[in-house]
């Protein structure tokens, strides 16, 4: 496809349905038709199979959402996400859809700045702005947004948004003792009641263990994947890894796990063939910290663009949601609610304490994945990320890893500044 | 003849190097089109490599397409070269400031840059010394002559603006309210010192390092000594010419 070619699509009429505000979103899909040519169709020797995934682009505000709104008729409820800490087993056991709803946009800041303080991270404000603005699809498909208690942002955010579209919170725990594995439990236990609740189905044992099995295929399917990408000349993109990665949260699972594995196919052919998306002496970098919702491609897009290949991301958005499996080998509903409980608290998300194992995991997946250097990165005033990069530096000095810290927002404002620090540190790395 | 060109946000600088020697330098304004300024300097050399760097050195790659690199690599090789064993360099520039650090190769080991805003930057020195009525020089010698004065509390820019009119009214003699706002800067720019960490031998770089004022009273806060080159203000573009000796 030449990049002439892609477009992101439109549809009124079924935005009209979904009761959007139809004028002010009909700009959007060409704002990201504009900016995925550039950042994306743009890129030299990308894989054939990356057509899948710029298609489901192209479908963003159409033909996925259609698909949403058709199994809504059907009567299968659809839940909104912004946290990997969610059991999706759990809405897909009841024949519910899960999609990912974290704002990765500028765009809709202002309408949430009208109610929100300005001082809070942009991913809250940028969420809540698309409900508040009716400029999100999905947000106005969801029957449900589930919240959690991962920081006071979102936290108290929840209180405000339950009065735009029914929100459950559930309580994260901090800590990772006995009892918080048990507060969890409880948790996880109350969610799918109120699953139950909403799509008026039973989750049994059965359900459940088909939708643990549907997301272990689907988090093989991605490892598989990022081991590919290690692979010294990476085959693949940081750039379209993380496409692949923001995709991964409003897919059909099956689907997304059949394509994921035949890009794979298609990248184990071109390693056995040497063909690579950059030379092998190109400077590699790994990316950790807060979460990059759609359509952020602002670092990556810098980090790229000066020369270098992003190799792997510690992320939400990247292993954080899928390094863990879930036990498949249970036969009752309770025995498979705490084993779902005992991989969701191997998360390392920022907002636990102590949280070292995150330190010791980064440093993991630095080796693996062959990087030359370190970049984390933070959203402004997102402090348990920015607090975190303290030991992450303190253990980068350690060995001898070269690292920079990064903490931005969504706005273009400071791109220069961070273009300068980024190739700055690309010199650094090639000495 | 190797040229260097740092195209900075308030001002051009060029140097030449000659046999490793800087054999002449020039400063002008950045002006509405810095490229086309750039290239009427570059005219009127014989060149053999141009390198460019500083805020505007996409821009200059784009019209006279030489190689280009940052500004931190740019004052790391500006400063080894005002003292060759300089181990951290401190860059006080328009828009930002920076610190430095390098292994005893003289590669860049970290860096630390100021965020977004203008504090510890040479435009707040520049904005402040205005309010007073001030050329920049003046203020930096208002603020030696003056013996007392604590630093103004507020460091962002137009709060520290209103502080700064306030003082004046109040009757507070000029003197004293330079050399407070002398200390606040200093107080910024030895946080970032001390949270990069820094070694001993040290280089200061940029056109602030001109302001005596504000050299003595770090080095008085930190108990170190700075290197300030000759012409502090061109380290960036002396990096640059360096470099291009390098690609040969
Ligand atoms: S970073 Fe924490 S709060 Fe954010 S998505 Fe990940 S687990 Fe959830
Ligand atoms: S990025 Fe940080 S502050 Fe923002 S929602 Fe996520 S955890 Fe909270």
């Amino acid at each position: 496809m030449t990049p002439e070619q892609f477009e992101v699509k439109a549809n009124p009429a079924l935005w009209e349905r979904l009761g959007m505000n139809v004028e002010r979103f009909s700009g959007m899909p060409k704002m990201l038709t504009e900016a995925f040519r550039g950042i994306y169709l743009s890129q030299k020797n990308r894989p054939a199979r990356m057509e899948y995934f710029d298609g489901m682009i192209a479908e963003l505000h159409s033909g996925r959402v259609e698909e949403l709104v058709t199994a809504k008729d059907a009567g299968r409820p659809v839940v909104g996400t912004f946290c990997v800490y969610v059991p999706e087993e759990v809405i897909m056991a009841v024949g519910g859809i899960c999609v990912g709803l974290c704002g990765g946009s500028q765009g809709s800041i202002p309408d949430a700045e009208k109610v929100l303080p300005r001082n809070i991270c942009p991913m809250v404000k940028s969420a809540f702005g698309f409900k508040l603005g009716k400029i999100c699809p999905y947000f106005q498909a969801v029957d449900l947004v589930y919240g959690e208690t991962t920081c006071d942002a979102k936290k108290k955010t929840w209180e405000l948004l339950d009065r735009e579209v029914p929100t459950h919170v559930m309580e994260i725990p901090q800590m990772k003792r006995a009892r918080d594995k048990a507060l969890w439990l409880e948790e996880v236990k109350d969610f799918t009641s109120k699953m139950e609740e909403v799509s008026g189905r039973k989750a049994t044992a059965e359900g459940i263990g088909a939708a643990i099995r549907v997301m272990n295929a689907k988090r093989l399917a991605l490892q598989r994947l990022n081991d590919l990408r290690h692979h010294t000349p990476s085959p693949i993109s940081g750039k379209d890894m993380l496409l692949i990665q923001q995709i991964a949260f409003y897919d059909d699972p099956a689907r997304f796990t059949a394509n994921v594995n035949e890009l794979c196919d298609e990248l184990d052919e071109r390693i056995a063939a040497g063909v690579a998306v950059a030379p092998a002496a190109t400077p590699r970098v790994m990316v950790s910290g807060t979460p990059m919702a759609l359509p952020n491609w602002k670092l990556h897009h810098l980090i790229e663009s000066a020369g270098a290949v992003v190799v792997n991301e510690e992320s939400c958005i990247g292993t954080r949601y899928y390094k863990d499996l879930t036990d498949e080998s249970t036969a009752t509903v309770d025995e498979q609610l705490s084993l779902l409980t005992d991989r969701y608290m191997k998360i390392d998300c920022s907002c636990f304490t102590p949280n070292d194992d995150r330190i010791e995991q980064v440093l993991v997946e630095y080796r693996a994945s062959g990087a030359q250097g370190l970049i984390d990165y933070c959203l402004q005033f997102c402090h348990t990320y920015n607090i975190e990069a303290v030991k992450l530096r303190e253990m980068c000095e350690r060995e001898g890893i070269p690292f920079l810290a990064i903490e931005t927002d969504y706005s273009p404002e400071d791109v220069g500044q961070l273009q300068t620090r980024i190739e700055a540190f690309i010199e650094q790395i090639r000495g | 003849m190797l040229i260097g060109i740092d195209l900075g946000s308030r001002s051009i600088k060029l140097a030449a190097v000659k046999d490793g020697i800087l054999a002449e330098s020039l400063v002008v304004e950045s002006g509405f089109a810095p490229h086309d300024q750039a290239a009427l300097l570059l005219a009127r050399f014989n060149a053999r490599r141009v390198v460019s760097t500083g805020y505007g050195r996409h821009l200059a790659q784009r019209h006279f397409a030489g190689e280009i690199i940052t500004e931190i690599k740019a004052h790391a090789l500006g400063a080894r070269h005002a003292d060759p064993s300089c181990e951290t360099v401190l860059d006080v520039g328009g828009q930002d400031s920076k610190v430095i650090n390098l292994d005893g190769a003289g590669r860049v080991k970290n860096f630390q840059m100021n965020d977004k805003c203008a504090a510890g930057t040479g435009r707040f020195l520049e904005i402040m010394a205005a309010t007073l009525g001030y050329t920049l020089a003046e203020f930096g010698e208002a603020a030696l002559a003056a013996r007392e004065g604590n630093a103004i509390g507020s460091m962002c820019a137009v709060f520290a603006e209103s502080e700064v009119i306030s003082l004046k009214n109040r009757g507070t003699p000029p003197e004293a309210i330079a050399r407070s706002v002398h200390l606040a800067i200093v107080d910024r720019l030895a946080a970032m010192l001390n949270k990069a960490g820094h070694g001993r031998r040290l280089v200061f770089s940029g056109g602030a390092a001109r302001n005596r004022a504000l050299v003595g009273l770090l080095e008085e806060r930190l108990g170190v000594r700075f290197t300030v080159p000759e012409r502090p203000e061109i380290m960036g573009a002396l990096g640059a010419a360096l470099h291009a000796g390098t690609l040969d």
